[in-house]
């Protein structure tokens, strides 16, 4: 059990993807310019990290260590082809929107990191507690960059959730600021390191208060 | 800028002094509304900087009175438009405060010209209010009301002498059939100009940069105008147009991001006067001292690792 606690732990704080190892900047920096579009990557990220790490953790025996960087990778591709369709067929409009970024998730070093480092050397039950928390702590980070991004950006928040929601999400999308023109600085890519590099910061604050 | 002897603050007065000049010919044409925007802006950049003196647990009212916040608001102020509203000098300044310069450790710590960091954010956030230039004198009333509603904006603004050239250019245009000279920007410049002279007469700023960089202007404006005049603004015309002289004395020798060897300094000049007129004609921004300040202040570790001077025997 505390195995568990310490994975879980790891994941969503202390080796938080983003945060902490600093991977799988590209997609994380590129598409949190609104908060639909963190979701929406962070579900697909997530539910990758989950598989393949469940998948490498089973077949780790059988996979000769020589060439096991291309065959994790085959293996994530694969899981990138599924949720790529899945979002094709029922997400299309939010497809399009995140575009290339969503075949990129096999390129997340994250997803790769998490199969070489913990995957290929624990049980499929530690690996899929592990995938599921690492692909939680990097969404909460995507939501929490993107939601920041929004408001400063476009004074709004959860716009056009009927991306994600269908009819539901009219009704979720908040005006924050009435009347507001946009900074578009935090809508473009300075925005993202700026904004990230905040949240980087607050974590190492708050680590250092607690020790 | 040398120490000659002189305390941070005194320094700081001293460059504050001769933008007077300049500040004076801006007033003379336009009215309250540079005026206004310094005040505004020097009251923000003081409580930007003691919020997060305080927060960092730092002494407030030594650091405050070195004078460096200060002087950031007041170059901020005048480079922006003086008809802009009142919150984009407030988050300008603060911006710059604390992401220019608070936020790498303080005073002597940062990497880029806050007051050019602030310019850009504002540049790339808020166009439409950045582009919006006075072009007739105002009563302070009317300044006044402009700087807190900012309705009927149109009646009293147009674009600058760069930015109508730029449009006038790109419309197929030749050059002479351009109105290229702008009286007021040429005595605003002028004012910078002689305010500068002063600070050299003075040896608060050393000559190297404002000499490169203003020829670096003109060599290579007038490298991209041979045997294509009709497309380009001629030289002269560069130098006293938009931010130019404001930049050469007053902004590129700021003495925390400016390289810091002789040589050093000659080549970081130049090349921000090449990538002015690059940028200007060929960018898409009408002005570019920011931009190529800032560019160029990435390249200073470099610039200043290649340029030590040599210890005499060795």
């Amino acid at each position: 059990m505390e195995d568990y606690i310490k994975i879980a732990k790891n994941g969503l704080w202390s080796n938080n993807q983003a945060l902490v190892a600093l991977l799988g900047l590209c997609p994380l920096l590129a598409v949190t310019n609104n908060i639909v579009n963190a979701i929406g990557l962070g579900i697909a990220t997530t539910f990758v990290l989950v598989a393949s790490n469940v998948t490498i953790s089973i077949f780790r025996n059988q996979i000769r260590k020589e060439v096991r960087i291309p065959i994790f990778v085959l293996l994530i591709a694969s899981f990138v082809t599924i949720v790529e369709l899945l979002m094709q067929s029922y997400f299309y409009e939010l497809y399009l929107i995140l575009g290339i970024f969503v075949p990129l998730i096999v390129t997340n070093c994250a997803i790769l990191g998490r199969a070489e480092a913990f995957a290929s050397k624990n049980t499929w039950g530690k690996s899929l507690l592990d995938g599921l928390m690492m692909g939680v702590g990097f969404s909460v980070v995507l939501i929490v960059l993107g939601a920041m991004r929004e408001l400063i950006g476009s004074g709004t928040l959860f716009d056009q959730s009927a991306l994600l929601l269908g009819s539901l999400g009219d009704t979720l999308s908040v005006n924050v600021f009435e009347d507001y023109q946009g900074t578009l600085l935090a809508i473009l890519p300075p925005g993202a390191f700026i904004g990230l590099g905040l949240i980087v910061a607050l974590k190492n604050f708050i680590d250092l208060r607690k020790s | 800028m040398r120490s000659n002897g002189l305390s941070t603050n005194q320094i700081m007065r001293q460059v504050v002094y001769a933008l007077a000049l300049g500040i004076g010919a801006s007033y003379y044409f336009f009215g309250w509304g540079v005026l206004l925007q310094i005040i505004l802006g020097v009251i923000t950049a003081v409580v930007a900087e003691s919020v997060f003196l305080l927060l960092r647990k730092q002494d407030v009212k030594k650091t405050i009175s070195d004078g460096s916040a200060i002087l950031t608001a007041v170059l901020l102020a005048v480079a922006i438009p003086s008809i802009a509203p009142w919150w984009i000098i407030v988050v300008g300044v603060s911006f710059a405060i604390i992401f220019g310069k608070q936020i790498y450790g303080g005073l002597g710590n940062n990497p880029f010209n806050p007051a050019m960091l602030g310019y850009a954010f504002l540049l790339i956030s808020y166009p439409l209010q950045m582009s919006t230039w006075q072009v007739d004198f105002l009563s302070f009333g009317q300044s006044l009301e402009l700087l807190f509603n900012w309705t009927n904006i149109d009646a009293v603004s147009g674009a600058t002498r760069l930015d109508a050239v730029k449009t006038g250019l790109s419309l197929g245009n030749s050059i002479d059939n351009l109105q290229v000279y702008s009286s007021s920007q040429a005595w605003i410049n002028a004012g910078f100009l002689f305010g500068g002279l002063y600070l050299l007469l003075r040896r608060i700023i050393f000559w190297q940069i404002p000499a490169s960089f203003i020829a670096g202007i003109a060599v290579t404006a007038f490298l991209i105008s041979i045997g294509n005049a009709d497309a380009y603004l001629p030289a002269h015309n560069h130098l006293i147009l938009g931010g130019t002289m404001l930049g050469a004395f007053f902004i590129a020798t700021d003495p925390v991001s400016a390289s810091t060897t002789p040589r050093g300094r000659i080549i970081y000049g130049f090349l921000i006067g090449v990538l002015i007129v690059v940028i200007r004609s060929f960018g898409g921004y009408p002005d570019a001292v920011a931009f190529a300040v800032l560019l160029m202040n990435i390249t200073v570790p470099l610039i200043d690792y290649y340029t030590q001077p040599r210890i005499f025997g060795k």
